[in-house]
């Protein structure tokens, strides 16, 4: 503080800041300046790519890559959209998609709030030590599962349906949630709650109408991150569906013939992750702050 | 009771009875516990004892041959390499570029955009930012951007000559397109040459090109003509006829016995060139090289050689911004003061970063590692989106291999549970760091 107090005259009279002193300070940030805007057009271009290959015709697109839209803004069509809308099943397999992340949001971060809860606040013998086993189960590798739940799902009947990809996804979403969830129950004083306690509230309605509003910042980021992930996921959905196609797996049966079906896959492409960009943009702030809350998944 | 929170001690609602508040317990566990033990522990269990049974299932007790059978089939151990790759580069990779970011953008003004743009892919499946990745990838400079990008630098330092298909017309020429067409015989002042060409196709003939007209001898000149040695319908190889077109702007070198280039000259509009005071003998006359360089044909990112560095640089693009931002996180943690008394103190820049920085953010760095780590050993969907089918062994990792392996055709479950347990010891180290971490940390 008194090192602030001391540098304080010196900015007042400040000899240095003349025009040429400005000119120069301000061309010694050029590099950096230049060295940062291209690296940020280096990330913006690829997916900039894909949308306008989305627009070309495929005759367009096999004689010349995205960049003639520029030049030559009139070849760019939105035919392969109406196509897309009109004559093949992705539309109902973003349908799809949308079930399981929504799903595969509610069920993980209810049934976490609830856990969460029990770790942080509520007194059972082994609670520390069943925490240590969650915080394990975070790391186990998803392809664990894949071979027992495809035979259990076959024997229950399940297989191939929009319920048995929720389901998988809420188990494997739930340690983080707990592990994220707790810890920031945890956080909240717990004055509230014990004077909560003394005027007779059950925990059910502590849960109900002091954590989970307390907690939403905690949620929001969780249920950003899950819906995410549901919205992304390929390998879940290639191991346990057939026809109930989300959209990367109804994209992936069109990658074999990549030339050729370019005009199906470029679109659906760019649709499946309109969505998730619109999610990221309205709520980046939670998204970083869960970024930050655990970074360990 | 090694972790509990020493400070927290919540009065126990035993006043309803210890199995009221069991009850109440269980309402918020058993959720919890059901998905867990259902969906994760018992599949665990289950994966491990199907890794030493065989292909037909559990009457078929195979001990560790499927263990042994990771380290002999040539296409897991392909997969396992590839996952070596991935490992050394990517989490050191990714954490110097999030490092480098992160500090850079302390120095511009516009650092929000810049953090939106670089973490923007973090939003996008790594299925999407394969396909994304693979357009720009596509090896014909024409399509795939990256080659586009590559071949404009390319062109600039060696343009592609004017006839980039073509080869001599008789056997008088000697050499190949890529080192040169040399004259077999050796040339002295008063003589004319033929430089015939074939094998051009008339979209390659330069614009304004008339027929080739073979120039008359002049003392103390070496005169030639370069044209295309071809008619339709035929004709004679070797002697220029009507119909036959002239190769203008060809450079054509005089070069003496010793093969050293001591004239140049470039061909007109009839093919024609001379090379004027030429004195003694032995000289022979040569197209160079330069006039047939192909253009830039585009590198094979998609290709067997390529393709694993090809996935991770697409990787890269996605998981950089995860790095910056916890990084710049870790950055603005730091209190000014150390950074400013380190700069009063008479540090560079780079002493500063060095010394002061690094070191302080040592922590964040780590976490960004480790999280690097686990993700790496997972990689599945963009390999599977970049890659084509043709050189999807080539990528080939251990997840990749695992899914491959139990539900692609191979459908060998006993193998498949083996890749998966090999998976599972590899992450087993980060999940101790994680549990040491949660410890110290409560």
């Amino acid at each position: 503080m008194a090192e602030v107090a001391a540098q304080q005259p010196i900015v007042v009279p400040d000899p240095s800041d003349t025009v040429a002193a400005r000119i120069i300070r301000i061309a010694g940030k050029l590099p950096v300046n230049l060295f940062l805007a291209a690296i940020g057009l280096v990330w913006l271009v690829p997916t900039i790519g894909l949308f306008l290959s989305s627009l070309l015709a495929p005759n367009d697109f096999n004689s010349k890559g995205w960049w003639q839209i520029i030049s030559k803004p009139s070849v760019a069509t939105w035919a392969n959209y109406s196509n897309l809308w009109n004559s093949t099943d992705i539309p109902h397999s973003l349908v799809t998609t949308a079930e399981i992340a929504i799903g595969g949001t509610v069920f993980p971060i209810l049934v976490a709030a609830l856990a969460g809860y029990a770790f942080a606040w509520l007194e059972f013998p082994g609670r520390d030590w069943l925490f240590v086993v969650v915080i394990g189960l975070l790391v186990v590798p998803l392809q664990m599962a894949l071979i027992p739940m495809f035979s259990l799902y076959n024997k229950l009947g399940i297989f191939d349906t929009v319920i048995s990809l929720v389901l998988f996804h809420t188990a494997f979403g739930l340690p983080f949630a707990i592990f994220l969830l707790r810890n920031f129950f945890i956080g909240i004083p717990k004055d509230i709650l014990e004077s909560a306690r003394i005027d007779g509230a059950s925990e059910v309605r502590i849960f109900s109408r002091l954590i989970l509003p307390l907690g939403l910042p905690a949620i929001a980021s969780l249920a950003i991150f899950q819906f995410l992930w549901t919205w992304n996921d390929l390998l879940v959905a290639l191991t346990f569906a057939r026809n109930t196609q989300p959209v990367t797996v109804a994209i992936y049966t069109n990658l074999r013939q990549f030339g050729s079906n370019i005009d199906i896959i470029a679109p659906a492409s760019f649709l499946s992750l309109v969505i998730p960009l619109a999610v990221f943009f309205a709520f980046q702030r939670y998204f970083v702050q869960g970024l930050l809350a655990g970074s360990v998944k | 009771m090694t972790v509990g929170p020493p400070a927290r001690e919540v009065p126990s609602s035993d006043e309803g009875g210890g199995w009221r508040s069991w009850g109440v317990t269980a309402i918020f566990l058993v959720p919890a516990a059901v998905f867990l033990i259902v969906w994760i522990v018992y599949p665990t269990v289950y994966t491990i004892i199907r890794s030493f049974f065989g292909r037909d299932g559990f009457n078929n007790f195979v001990g560790i041959d499927n263990f042994k059978a990771i380290f002999t089939t040539s296409v897991l151990t392909t997969a396992i390499k590839n996952n070596a790759i991935w490992l050394g580069v990517v989490p050191a990779l990714v954490t110097a570029i999030g490092l480098i970011f992160a500090v850079l953008t302390e120095r511009i003004r516009w650092s929000v955009a810049f953090k939106t743009a670089v973490f923007m892919p973090m939003a996008i499946s790594l299925f999407a930012t394969g396909v994304i990745w693979r357009l720009m990838d596509q090896k014909d400079p024409n399509k795939g951007t990256l080659n586009a990008v590559i071949g404009v630098v390319h062109d600039a330092f060696s343009p592609p000559g004017p006839l980039s298909n073509a080869a001599p017309s008789t056997p008088s020429i000697v050499g190949s397109p890529q080192t040169g067409l040399v004259l077999k015989t050796p040339i002295a002042p008063g003589k004319v040459v033929r430089l015939g060409l074939t094998a051009i196709p008339p979209e390659d003939v330069p614009s304004g090109a008339k027929q080739a007209v073979q120039p008359p001898p002049k003392p103390g000149e070496i005169d030639g003509v370069v044209w295309r040695d071809f008619k339709p319908g035929g004709g004679v190889p070797g002697k220029v006829e009507k119909g036959e077109l002239a190769l203008p702007n060809v450079t054509v070198n005089l070069r003496d016995s010793s093969g050293k280039t001591v004239q140049s000259a470039t061909t007109d509009d009839k093919g024609d060139f001379a090379f004027k005071d030429v004195k003694g003998s032995g000289y022979k006359v040569a197209i160079g090289a330069d006039t047939f360089r192909q253009p830039f044909a585009g590198v094979d990112w998609l290709g067997s050689q390529l393709i694993t560095p090809s996935i991770i640089i697409a990787y890269i693009w996605v998981w950089a911004g995860f790095a910056m931002v916890v990084i710049a996180a870790g950055l603005a943690a730091i209190p000014r003061e150390t950074l400013e008394a380190a700069r009063t103190d008479g540090g560079s820049e780079w002493q500063v970063f060095r010394r002061v920085t690094v070191p302080l953010l040592a922590p964040v760095l780590s976490v960004v590692f480790i999280t690097m780590l686990i993700n790496v050993l997972k990689v599945f969907d963009i390999v599977l989106s970049v890659a084509p089918g043709s050189t999807q062994t080539d990528a080939n990792v251990i997840a990749l291999a695992m899914w491959r392996t139990s539900f692609g055709g191979v459908n060998d479950f006993g193998l498949g549970s083996a890749i998966a347990v090999f998976l599972f010891v590899l992450v087993i180290p980060v999940l101790a760091l994680n549990v040491r971490r949660f410890r110290r940390e409560v």
